[in-house]
């Protein structure tokens, strides 16, 4: 266990957080990452990057950012202690980073804000958005109104069908939704239907990715975005404990939440990281997204990263109960991680998830989505793992008002009508 | 160059015409009645065909391809289904087929022996939508070490700086994309295709196929006037799929071949060529 009692050197720790862990070559972790894209992609790429790199070093972007995450956002967002949820957690002192005050109620809007101003810094009016869950989608919704831009969402039908509350939250924002009836219909096709909305509109549009996949410069712009998260833990963990968390953890899905949570923490050698991903039914049933347990590099949606494919290098639809863990890629920098060996990753199943989203229900006064109740199932495993004296440190990346209709289906409650 | 390809192509500026390229998805509808229709393109007049290999996530594709690689994908084809298709169908000596594949599959396969045994097949080249010469230092290698030529993409948005990057990875033709966007029959090729190729053309010697949209003979008779390669997709695949029998399909693709054959043939006022 970490005893570690440094200060935090907030410009050091900020510069760190925007360039990668592991920088072989510009936009690369390792072997992954880089840009798979059609060329007349590349273009859009450089620009982004440049914009991002350039926004970066104003100051007055900055503090545009921060104002807005104070006053609008609602940051910084509180780490609270988890006393009762704690004890099923074999009495490890849990603390939940809670994202789900937020804002449009995740982490999402982090990130949205982030590229909807960098939309308006490169002069384009209209952004364009893939959602699994809905999270994403109602957060790029909510900016692109807030900031007077055009906004299209493009989310799989089986999700629009699962997460209805979301698509109607988004166009009551103004935001119109495109359900997307290729392939699977899930999160996987409305990532590829944004793709071929941005290659077709590249002059007016930016696409804003809404996790840490996708070519290069979005992996490290999504997770500079975040890397609020992880700051602001770090900050608190060691205000209220007056050390560093033994472990911080998240839910990975693309695996956003779990890079800015990481961010804070990624150069302390002493805290564990750890993500779960999605084992659906059971990493060996066939139907999960567990790309680490089960997946191999290849290249997907514009970067190498683990993906669940089968002997042909055909992608394999994924399952998950929830709907922004349902994708069969994750992260560059997440595929880096686990192979450094600096972050390890795990599966939960959805029946793990949901005993976990019914637990932190009942101990806390708290729903979590679905999401991010794999993350707390993660932490029952854990505390039990590490022991009392243990202090974890768990994103909570989302609330559940999304997940009421599948939660009451699942528990067979009355409220599924 | 691949030695029938260069052929190819230099017949075809000897007559003064550009070289008619089609593609069609390999196992669209069926393997075997993919054969059967990419012999018909080759005896209606294609100089080269692109087998397209299917692929779960066609990112760069419109409606038609996507819907014809879906198909594909449920009757099983495989990366070796592909490759029996190259080694199956009748090239004429003065005919070439090259595979286009998203990049993954390829990876998956190994690049070494799916250029080997594409060579073996009697296949020419490979084109890689979604792979930039950034990232192909292996795939440079392995192709290298064959007569498997490597085509990449440039687009309208591309920088000069990048045509050159690209027309000098290429060891095939060039394909230009001749508007922001994905593949799909059009009405108008955009104006944008003549000042691509022209700016591609400052800069490598090589042929230049244009692609994306091209749906009529009137289309692919303006072309060549400017480029030396008239890529047709979509258009194709989109008379397969509205044909009631494989028949229909297969007279259908055999008179469009024919058409688009006499419009490459259109006598046009041709750009002079000036390699440089």
């Amino acid at each position: 266990m970490t005893t570690t009692h440094e200060p935090t050197q907030e410009a050091t720790r900020e510069a760190a957080s925007s360039r990668s862990v592991a920088d072989s070559q510009p936009g690369h972790f390792g072997p992954y990452g880089g840009r798979f894209v059609p060329e007349a992609l590349m273009a859009a790429l450089d620009e982004l990057e440049v914009a991002f790199d350039s926004a970066v070093a104003d100051p007055q972007f900055a503090r545009q950012l921060a104002d807005l995450e104070r006053d609008y956002t609602g940051r910084p967002s509180p780490l609270t202690r988890a006393h009762r949820f704690g004890a099923e957690c074999g009495g490890a002192r849990i603390y939940l980073k809670r994202e789900d005050l937020n804002h449009t109620g995740s982490h999402k809007i982090n990130n949205v804000l982030g590229q909807a101003l960098l939309t308006t810094r490169m002069g384009k009016d209209r952004i364009i958005a893939e959602t699994g869950a809905g999270q994403h989608g109602v957060a790029s919704a909510t900016a692109a109104a807030l900031l007077g831009l055009e906004c299209v969402v493009y989310m799989g039908r089986e999700d629009t069908e699962r997460q209805a509350l979301n698509v109607t939250r988004m166009e009551l924002l103004g935001a119109t939704v495109v359900p997307v009836d290729t392939g699977t219909r899930t999160l996987k096709d409305a990532i590829n239907e944004a793709m071929r909305d941005w290659v077709t509109n590249v002059d007016s549009t930016h696409y804003l990715l809404g996790t840490v996949t996708g070519p290069a410069p979005f992996p490290r712009i999504v997770r500079h975005f975040h890397s609020v998260i992880g700051r602001e833990t770090r900050e608190q963990i060691l205000e209220i404990e007056g050390r560093l968390p033994d472990a911080a953890i998240a839910c990975v899905g693309g695996g956003s939440n779990a890079m800015g949570l990481f961010a804070g923490f990624i150069d302390d050698p002493g805290v564990l990281l750890v993500g779960y991903e999605a084992g659906g039914e059971g990493v060996d049933s066939g139907r999960h997204a567990a790309r680490f347990a089960m997946g191999a590099p290849g290249v997907l949606h514009g970067a190498r990263t683990y993906v669940m494919q089968d002997e042909w290098g055909q992608t394999v639809p994924s399952h998950s109960i929830s709907a922004g863990l349902d994708y069969p890629g994750v992260g560059p920098e997440h595929a880096w991680l686990h192979d450094t060996g600096r972050a390890r990753y795990e599966a939960i199943t959805d029946a793990e998830a949901m005993e976990a989203f019914a637990l932190l229900s009942r101990t806390e006064g708290i729903i979590p989505a679905i999401e991010t109740a794999h993350a707390l199932a993660g932490a029952m495993r854990l505390g039990r793992e590490l022991g009392p004296d243990a202090v974890i440190v768990i994103n909570l990346s989302g609330r559940g008002d999304k997940d009421v209709q599948t939660a009451a289906q699942w528990f067979g409650m009355q409220g599924d009508q | 160059m691949n030695p029938r390809t260069a052929a190819l192509f230099a017949d075809a500026r000897a007559e003064s015409r550009a070289a008619l390229i089609g593609y069609l998805p390999a196992g669209f509808p069926t393997i075997d009645a993919s054969v059967a229709l990419i012999d018909e393109m080759l005896a209606g007049g294609v100089d080269l065909v692109e087998v397209g290999l299917p692929y779960s996530d066609p990112l760069m594709d419109g409606v038609a391809i996507q819907d014809a690689v879906q198909i594909a994908l449920s009757e099983g084809t495989t990366t070796e289904d592909v490759l029996s298709i190259v080694e199956r169908i009748s090239l004429s000596d003065s005919q070439a087929a090259v595979v286009m594949s998203y990049w993954n599959p390829i990876e998956r396969f190994g690049l070494q022996s799916f250029v080997d045994r594409l060579a073996a097949a009697g296949g020419s080249g490979v084109i890689t939508p979604d792979l930039t010469p950034e990232e192909a230092g292996p795939w440079i290698a392995a192709t290298d070490s064959n007569d498997i030529d490597r085509t990449f993409l440039v687009a309208p948005s591309s920088t000069d700086a990048r045509i050159q990057t690209v027309a000098e990875a290429c060891t095939g033709f060039v394909y230009a994309a001749s508007t922001m966007g994905v593949t799909g029959a059009r009405d108008q090729v955009s104006n944008a295709a003549p000042t691509l190729v022209e700016r591609v053309r400052e800069r490598t010697t090589a042929p230049i196929g244009v692609g994306l949209g091209v749906s009529s003979a009137d289309q692919a008779a303006g072309i060549a006037g400017y480029a030396d390669g008239v890529i047709v997709g979509s258009a194709f695949v989109r008379r397969i799929l509205d044909a009631g029998d494989l028949a229909a399909a297969r007279a259908s693709v055999r008179a469009f071949a024919e058409e688009l054959a006499e419009g490459v043939r259109r006598p046009v006022d041709r750009i002079p060529v000036t390699a440089n």
